[in-house]
């Protein structure tokens, strides 16, 4: 646990290297596609379909990397997307603000939940979102009697489908709570005290800092993200169906691990994540690529051995960073 | 009760009972009883020997098996994330080998060393190289099902052959051949770990890392032992589930097994923060939870609020277990 102050400044400093290789990376990625594909890579399906997928990856992505930073983890996003996609779809009939109010107020107060078992009870993170994982795709299966839940006015479908130099609404919205996070990460009182409690909970503790608050609002906030990539996954294809958001949760933390935020808590990088996330997506989005255009054969079972591999790659490169840091 | 805990106070629990611990200790079997007796008074033919057997405990040994794995590696203070993948691989592999016209008794040993294998990688990630360890199996709980895809195509195809037909529906000494296994790999582990001085290294890499080293025990050999034997164990459910289904599946075969197995480990009273060992509680947890499942889906109520019902138990007995920690 004693880390000394020199170790914390080297570990956030090869941190730092590793957020800018990712991007370096992401880059590098995308210059050599473009090169290989043209203009056909830029083409309207193709990245409205790449930016629908990491609007809403990126939004979960958000919420696990401050549970991440105070040294947690969220499992259940990916079911709180599934039950507050329902609700919001329930909802939206009565007019687009309300359903995204009830999306975002269900994903908060599954949030709360896990927040107050977490904080207040201190029960392990781990198992206490693991109940929620199973609980909140249960209650949400049951709200829609499990059949696809079709999201009633053309409100917010179009709100989804509209562009803002060229790009979707749900893109614009992404970077705006990206811009919003860092600021808060780096700026406020709230942000500072998510990292310290991440570093040394007791330490927080003893200087006065009240740390149940912090620990409470990040599983809220990511309970509230992950609700709103709900109703924005619900807007963006028109439903909701019943296998929704199965695994997301570590699609998640993989983006957060390769934006450089450290599992034990206590480093971390807001803008590393998203480009840890964007990434992720424009590798798959090339293997699809190469599918379309019959150049090399992979299936797309493959996708899932990339993502583990290129994982791999990752904490492999990583490895020694927080070593002898923490005992996991 | 096996329980390896070191429990100074062991004398004074005796004397005026310690109502927390006792809680702790029996919680889960309390529960259990209650459920067998619900279903004794108001479930018809529960208690015909066919029911219990072949139905109720065939359906549970797969994840106590599973399950006994995981309390390993959560005693060292790990996780793994990645046992229900690596059941679908070894499944998938020695199916396919199957199909090959390989033999029985080279294809069923090969499913074994995939889970051996795979056991190692994350062992060997976790303790050589210094990977949190639900990242490391994050790696193959991400790229093992992908790999049991491309292995099979991903095609569901019938395995017609006697051995996997004995596997599914065989009988060793009046026991159901998963029954049977859960037995004889129970008392195994028992013997191991409590007449053998490797239950003690175990607990004492799990309860403080450092301090084990210091005193000489290899804490890296005994923490890969830890994953490798959970691998093994998950590589011969691989093997039991493919009797089951009799046909290769590898969307399906270990679908959400690791999370079963974590949750049986909590709700027994096994802290994930490590150094507990338990194998008599560990599978009491899995038959509670799974005739807590059945119970319900057998009385009329649907899958998805037995789910909540299976989520909200969890919390309560981590709550519950919680508060008898305190106590200590």
């Amino acid at each position: 646990m004693s880390a000394a102050t020199a170790d914390v400044a080297t570990i956030g400093h090869r941190l730092a290297l590793q957020r800018r290789g990712t991007v370096a990376v992401l880059v590098l990625v995308v210059l050599l596609a473009s090169l290989r594909y043209g203009d056909a890579f830029y083409s309207g399906i193709n990245l409205t379909s790449y930016f629908d997928d990491a609007v809403k990856y990126s939004l979960i992505a958000l919420g696990m990397t401050f549970v991440i930073m105070t040294g947690g983890i969220d499992l259940s996003v990916g079911s709180v997307i599934l039950l507050a996609g329902v609700a919001g779809g329930l909802a939206s009939p009565h007019g687009a603000v309300v359903a995204v109010l009830v999306g975002v107020g269900t994903g908060a107060a599954v949030g709360a939940v896990n927040g107050l078992l977490i904080a207040h009870s201190r029960l392990e993170p781990f198992v206490v979102t693991l109940a929620t994982l199973l609980w909140a795709r249960g209650l949400g299966l049951q709200l829609a009697d499990t059949q696809t839940v079709v999201y009633g006015t053309g409100t917010l479908q179009s709100l989804a489908r509209d562009k803002i130099f060229g790009l979707t609404t749900g893109f614009w919205l992404m970077i705006l709570l990206f811009v919003l996070a860092a600021v808060a990460l780096k700026f406020t009182p709230w942000g500072r005290t998510v990292l310290a409690i991440g570093d040394s909970e007791e330490s927080t503790a003893l200087l006065g800092v009240p740390t149940r608050l912090p620990k409470f609002s990040v599983y809220l906030l990511s309970g509230a993200l992950a609700g709103l990539a709900g109703v924005v996954l619900g807007s963006q294809t028109g439903s909701v169906s019943m296998d929704t958001g199965v695994g997301w949760e570590l699609i998640a933390v993989a983006a957060v691990v390769v934006g450089g935020t450290l599992l034990t808590g206590g480093v971390g990088s807001i803008g590393g994540t998203l480009a840890g996330l964007l990434l992720l997506q424009v590798i798959f989005t090339i293997i699809n690529f190469e599918n379309g255009r019959g150049g090399i054969e992979i299936n797309s079972y493959w996708q899932n051995v990339v993502r583990g591999a290129f994982l791999l790659v990752v904490v492999l490169l990583q490895t020694g960073v927080g070593r002898g840091r923490k005992k996991s | 009760m096996t329980d390896l805990a070191t429990r100074p106070a062991a004398a004074s629990v005796l004397r005026n009972t310690d109502w927390p611990s006792f809680i702790r200790r029996y919680g889960a079997a309390i529960v259990l009883a209650l459920l067998v007796l619900f279903n004794i008074i108001f479930t018809d033919n529960f208690l015909d020997l066919r029911n219990i057997l072949f139905v109720q405990l065939r359906q549970a040994a797969p994840t106590a098996i599973v399950a006994l794995g995981m309390a390993l590696v959560i005693a060292t203070g790990g996780i793994d994330l990645s046992v229900g993948a690596v059941v679908a691989l070894s499944g998938q592999v020695t199916a396919v080998f199957l199909l090959d016209g390989v033999p029985p008794l080279v294809a069923l040993p090969i499913g074994i060393l995939v889970g051996v294998a795979a056991g190692l990688f994350n062992g060997t990630l976790v303790s050589r190289f210094g990977i949190q360890p639900m990242i490391a199996t994050l790696v193959l709980f991400t790229a093992g099902r992908g790999l049991a895809q491309v292995v099979t195509g991903g095609r569901i195809q019938t395995v017609n052959q006697p051995i996997v037909e004995f596997l599914g529906l065989g009988v060793i000494a009046g026991l159901p051949i998963s029954v049977f296994s859960l037995i004889v790999i129970t008392i195994a582990i028992v013997l191991v770990t409590r007449f053998t001085p490797a239950g003690t290294k175990l607990l004492a890499v799990g309860g403080n890392e450092r301090a084990a080293g210091l005193v000489g025990i290899r804490t890296k050999r005994v923490k890969t032992m830890a994953y490798v034997v959970a691998g093994g164990l998950a590589g011969f459910v691989g093997l039991l589930e493919l009797g089951r289904i009799q046909a290769s599946d590898a969307t399906n075969a270990g679908l959400n097994m690791e999370l079963d197995a974590i949750a049986a480990v909590a709700v027994a009273g096994t802290t994930l923060a490590g150094g507990t060992f338990s194998p008599g509680r560990t599978i009491i947890g899995v038959l509670m939870l799974r005739l807590l499942q059945n119970t319900l889906v057998a009385h009329g109520i649907p899958r998805e609020v037995a789910q909540i019902a299976q989520g909200l138990i969890i919390v309560a007995a981590i709550y519950l277990l919680r508060r008898s920690r305190d106590a200590r």
